[in-house]
């Protein structure tokens, strides 16, 4: 069983929802990004999803595209975020996720990229312009880490069972129709997202999109499995290049004890 | 050569390139929009209201035009140029915009997103829009909206709304990216009229089938006139679609060899060009996998042209795959090669082309003298110079 798996197994034992935290790889620096691991660790996320930094991210709002351009001016790149992995999973083993375009994997070699993904500990991975109908140049069966495909409020009946199929360790439900940013509520099409998704699929479903802060981490777990925080994250991380470690550490632990307050 | 013009296949491939590279919010919106278009295709009331307006409202065919003081200039080939600078708006970009702003129409979709780089593809949609009262909003980047102050204005003339963008490296390609962003946002209301060749499966099929009136016209128009076809057909590429418009009702006719001719900008060994063809690696943007100019760790390269409508890193499916076939050949000319080009034509034959098609006149300099005069090439003018005009009075 993945560590993904385990991850989720082990909080729907405890009763229990998953707390998943984005950071974009690189922003402000590398070493500033192992830093803010160990902080979303401590702060109480379960899963760590990494951005891997790319030219054109286009399923990104203004925050996480800055994100990606000020890791581009450090030059950072796949090989890179690569290394880091290895450095973070000597000590820890909280599941790590590259999140990333696909040109990025195709580029690098898709072979070598879940080659390196399982030597390094690399537990899954998101690529979010890559829908399963495209997902042919490796033998699913043959991938060594947990692939995670999206879901989408306009995703058909037909498209959430391709889709449920096609995932390991959890399936991401996008929260709304459009882009990653901050929004002020939670879009009611989540909670029919997930409703739809139940009748498919007994996989763990994580929402995320839209995400800000939480009351709405709160909302979405009464009926999700985890919730996914990205742009709230990288927005206080842009606020504070210099030291973002205490801002973000203490912004998680709120998220966190609002996703326990739940029974 | 087995039917290359039966391509893509149901998924958008041809070959391995093409296909839908985008996020699962706009998936139905690709299915439903092929659907909504392959039903057009074959509806003979949509083909006939197209028609009419292609021919009434847009001013086609356009003329095939033997130049015979260029021909003679050369001292080579026959040399035909295809008028889509005669166009209405002054290029081929009406031929698009028309298909699926009625297509849009059919489909119920009121709101039209378009990107634009020089502005020429936001001006065709801006007027197609306005001709079936359509709400339009065009993005453009930021760079760009600067350097065309004027197509800016004319877009507004229009009604049309123009969005300028500040991401990245504020042109084409960003305007690109944010176009859709909008459609993921507001795909349930939104049309989004793209202008070339190329994104996300049925774009690529689409906007070629639309502009391959471009052919279909200058084979009849050919056959007309020499009664055979031609040896060669030349046109640029920046995305392409003027290019596969003209090439692709050719397609099996093995006699008949095809040139693109992408942007060298300062030349290939520089940075600064677009010759995405000649110096790209395969990859994946705007929603297809297709020849890119990138970095080695797949980061998307910035380019140049003095062509704002060949400024572009990526190129449509499609001319990769004629590539990788071979069965067109890609080549590319310089700023420097394009200006002397606009030069030669506007002097010889009174007119002024498109920087983006001086390109493919360019070429002609190298083809010529391997020609002899019994063999005919088709050019593609596929725009007029008037939008120009500010760059040459800077390079003059």
């Amino acid at each position: 069983m993945s560590r993904i798996s385990e991850k989720f197994k082990g909080l729907r034992e405890n009763n229990k929802k998953a707390l998943i935290a984005y950071i974009t790889a690189g922003d402000p620096t590398l070493p500033l990004t192992e830093k803010l691991v160990y902080a979303l660790l401590k702060s109480g996320a379960d899963i760590i999803e990494l951005g891997i930094p790319f030219s054109d991210p286009l399923a990104d709002g203004p925050i996480i595209q800055a994100s990606h351009q000020r890791a581009l001016k450090k030059n950072v790149s796949l090989a890179d975020v690569f290394a880091l992995v290895k450095k973070i999973r000597n000590k820890t083993e909280i599941p790590l996720i590259f999140m990333l375009s696909y040109n990025l994997m195709f580029r690098y070699g898709t072979q070598k990229f879940f080659k390196d993904a399982q030597e390094f500990g690399l537990d899954g991975v998101i690529v979010p312009d890559l829908p399963p109908d495209e997902w042919t140049p490796v033998k699913r069966s043959a991938v060594p880490i947990d692939m995670i495909f999206l879901a989408a409020p306009t995703s058909t009946s037909e498209r959430l069972e391709l889709i449920s199929d096609a995932s390991k360790g959890f399936i991401y439900l996008v929260s709304l129709t459009g882009i990653t940013g901050k929004r002020a509520t939670v879009s009611n099409a989540a909670f029919s997202l997930v409703e739809k998704m139940r009748k498919i699929t007994d996989k763990p479903l994580a929402v995320g999109f839209g995400i800000s802060g939480p009351k709405q981490a709160k909302a979405v777990v009464q009926y999700a499995d985890g919730v996914i925080v990205g742009s709230a994250i990288v927005d206080i991380i842009a606020r504070n290049p210099k030291a973002p470690a205490p801002k973000v550490g203490k912004f998680v632990a709120s998220l966190r004890r609002a996703i326990d307050s739940v029974k | 050569m087995t039917n290359l013009s039966g391509l893509p296949d149901s998924k958008g491939h041809f070959g391995e390139f093409g296909g839908r590279f985008v996020p699962e919010t706009i998936i139905p919106a690709l299915t439903e929009l092929t659907k909504a278009y392959l039903h057009a295709k074959e509806d003979p009331s949509f083909q006939e209201e197209l028609t009419y307006y292609l021919e009434n409202y847009a001013g086609r065919p356009t003329p095939l035009y033997f130049a015979k003081r260029l021909t003679e200039h050369l001292k080579g080939p026959k040399i035909y140029l295809k008028r889509e600078d005669l166009a209405h708006t002054g290029a081929h970009k009406i031929n698009n915009t028309l298909g699926q702003c009625l297509l849009a129409k059919k489909m119920g979709k009121n709101r039209i997103i378009a990107e634009t780089g020089a502005g020429q593809h936001g001006v065709a949609t801006a007027t197609a829009a306005a001709l079936l009262g359509q709400e339009c909003v065009v993005y453009m980047g930021a760079e760009d909206v600067r350097r065309q102050a004027l197509n800016v204005f004319r877009m507004e003339l229009l009604g049309t709304k123009v969005v300028p963008v500040t991401s990245g490296s504020k042109t084409l390609k960003d305007a690109i990216n944010e176009t859709m962003r909008d459609w993921i946002t507001n795909v349930e209301t939104t049309f989004y009229c793209l202008g070339s060749c190329m994104g996300p499966h049925p774009y690529p099929m689409m906007v070629r089938d639309f502009q391959s009136v471009i052919g279909k016209e200058a084979k009849g128009q050919i056959l007309n006139f020499e009664s055979r076809l031609p040896d060669y057909l030349v046109a640029c590429v920046g995305g392409g679609s003027n290019a596969i418009g003209l090439f692709h009702p050719f397609l099996d006719d093995s006699e008949v060899k095809m040139i693109g001719v992408e942007a060298a900008g300062l030349g290939l060994a520089t940075k600064e060009n677009c010759a995405t063809l000649e110096k790209g690696t395969p990859g994946v943007l705007h929603g297809s996998l297709s020849y890119l100019l990138q970095s080695k760790t797949g980061q998307v390269s910035s380019t140049h042209s003095i062509s704002a409508g060949l400024d572009y890193p990526g190129v449509g499916p499609e001319h990769s795959y004629l590539k990788e076939t071979k069965r067109a050949e890609y080549v590319s000319v310089t700023d420097k090669e394009a200006l002397e080009a606009f030069h030669l034509l506007t002097r010889l034959e009174g007119i002024m082309p498109a920087l983006e098609s001086s390109h493919a006149l360019a070429y002609l300099k190298k083809l010529a003298p391997k020609l002899d005069p019994t063999q005919i090439v088709v050019v593609c003018l596929s725009g007029r110079g008037d939008k120009d005009i500010e760059i040459l009075r800077e390079t003059a």
